[in-house]
């Protein structure tokens, strides 16, 4: 699925790591990893920034991480209106790099900085326009 | 060979629907042509305009300031650096005249926020973070900030309370200064019950959407006296830059372009932390001034908290900050932000502040950060 429905607007549809958004479908969460000196990334990145090779493979992430900051939305941009308040998490992930999504079936009460989490692949099934998406759950 | 201010100009900032945008640039640019001692227009060399151009219906902005200010055919061109545009346009200034390529220059910071509609600035500014994975989901301005405030509470033990007293000083501040958006004090009590916009931070917690422009005209050390018996001098100019994502960030509690640019502020100018007589902080949110004490070395990292509710940034503190109302109280016209931090420190420094003077300022210090740090600009200037 072309990564122009990853998000709910999609401001990059084209990028070189445009197969994000097909694994992501298959319910997979892919970073890269550079094939020259094996630094891994997410967000993936088709050009280390270590060593600038232009090489790269997909290697699976677990989503499983840790907390690392959270922030409820109120007054929220355009095209987001309709959602708000929404809470957003940043997630320091297990195996290196970090996200940033919605926190998803957690209980406003329960979210604690550190506190671990696992990161889902969703599809807006309900929006002809199918998008797709990840959110922060409990682990 | 120095470099250094002889004439500054500063508008009012806040809603003014009553003119464009070269109309704004216009007053101070006069203003610091007159703050000079027999300075003709003629005698500028080039017009650097710092601003950001997407706010504004008027495309190619120096264009239309350098015509209506009467520059033309002088030199003129724009520099961009977000929030920190300004400060970037003057370090441009500064760079034209230590090369020798020119002699005096002027700088104008202005900008228009108020043309665009709340639902296109609101659409502009969720893609002030990275657009391919943050601003999908959402991302504003202020919940950025508000992910530093919830970590650095996290780690440092930071309260509300204690961001609430940065808005409470800038706003008391503000209340003495005319060119400010907003001359009204605020209690505590009333900036913990505004309302959410991203938790934990408040309305009251954010810098206001305005329109304003600011002005400054520098020289060389051959020129200066010649148009003013006290020019202020730049001593150290420190930029960095930042990761754009905060994905990519180090950390969620420091602002790491802030931390090197005042690193090679501080070296240049071969001052330490401890000499700054009076600081001009870029607080578009509460927690951003609370981490400029931190990333300046005014106080211990994590220590920004305890160093508002020690007061030790009021007039009679340590370091005496955003004693012209900051961001906070004088609104936040991106372009000229930077300007107008650098015409209060050469007013501290002349001792021309009033009822804000800080008492014996020798030496002042401007901290103009860009977007969520991916541009800090740190000047240090002298008497
Ligand atoms: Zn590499």
């Amino acid at each position: 699925m072309p990564f122009k429905y990853f998000g709910k607007i999609n401001f990059t549809p084209y990028t070189k790591v445009d197969k994000f958004s097909d694994y992501l479908q298959k319910g997979k969460l892919m970073g890269t990893k550079c094939k020259i000196c094996g630094e891994l990334y997410f967000p993936p990145r088709a050009d280390c920034l270590k060593c600038m090779s232009d090489t790269f493979q997909w290697i699976e992430f677990s989503g499983r991480g840790k907390l690392h900051s959270f922030t409820k939305i109120y007054a929220a941009p355009k095209g987001f209106e309709d959602i708000a308040p929404y809470t957003l998490g940043v997630v320091d992930l297990e195996e290196g790099g970090r996200l940033i999504s919605w926190i998803g079936d957690i209980p406003e009460n329960d979210l604690k900085i550190n506190m671990k989490v696992k990161v889902v692949p969703r599809m807006f099934e309900e929006i002809p326009e199918i998008k797709l998406y990840y959110t922060i759950e409990k682990q | 060979m120095k470099v250094g201010i002889i004439g500054i100009g500063h508008g009012k900032f806040g809603n003014r629907s009553d003119a464009t945008v070269q109309e704004l640039a216009f007053e101070p640019f006069k203003e610091a042509i007159e703050n000079a001692n027999n300075l003709r227009r003629e005698d500028i060399d080039a017009l650097i305009v710092g601003s950001v151009p997407e706010y504004h219906m008027q495309r190619s902005l120096p264009g239309v300031v350098a015509e209506y200010v009467g520059m033309n055919p002088k030199s003129t061109w724009l520099t961009e650096a977000a929030c920190a545009s300004g400060s970037a346009a003057i370090r441009t200034a500064y760079m034209s005249i230590k090369s020798g390529m020119h002699d005096i220059v002027a700088v104008i910071g202005v900008q228009k926020m108020r043309e665009l509609s709340t639902e296109e600035i609101l659409a502009l500014m969720g893609r002030v973070g990275d657009v391919q994975w943050e601003s999908i989901f959402g991302t504003t301005f202020p919940g950025y900030y508000a992910l530093y405030a919830k970590r650095h509470m996290y780690e440092f033990g930071t309260t509300k309370e204690q961001m609430a007293l940065v808005a409470v000083k800038n706003h008391f501040y503000g209340a003495m200064n005319p060119y400010a958006f907003f001359q009204k004090e605020v209690t505590k009590e009333r900036v913990l019950g505004s309302d959410d916009v991203a938790s934990p931070v408040n309305v009251f917690d954010c810098c206001a959407n305005a329109d304003g422009a600011a002005c400054v005209i520098l020289t060389n050390e051959k020129l200066a006296k010649k148009f003013n018996d006290t020019p202020i001098w730049f001593e150290g100019l420190g930029s960095a830059s930042a990761q754009m994502s905060l994905l990519r960030r180090p950390n969620l509690v420091e602002i790491p372009s802030a931390i090197e640019a005042a690193k090679q502020a501080y070296s240049q100018a071969k001052v330490k932390p401890s000499d700054i007589s009076v600081a001009d902080v870029h607080d578009c949110f509460t927690i951003a001034e609370i981490m400029a004490y931190e990333n300046l070395g005014f106080c211990d990292k994590g220590k920004g908290g305890k160093f508002i509710e020690e007061k030790q940034s009021y007039i009679g503190g340590q370091t005496p900050v955003n004693v012209d109302g900051g961001l906070k109280a004088k609104g936040h016209p991106v372009g000229a932000t930077g300007v107008s931090m650098t015409t209060e420190i050469v007013k501290q420094l002349r001792g021309e502040a009033g009822k804000r003077q800080v008492s014996g300022a020798e030496i002042g210090l401007t901290h103009n950060v860009g977007g969520i740090g991916q541009y800090t600009f740190v000047n240090i200037l002298k008497r």
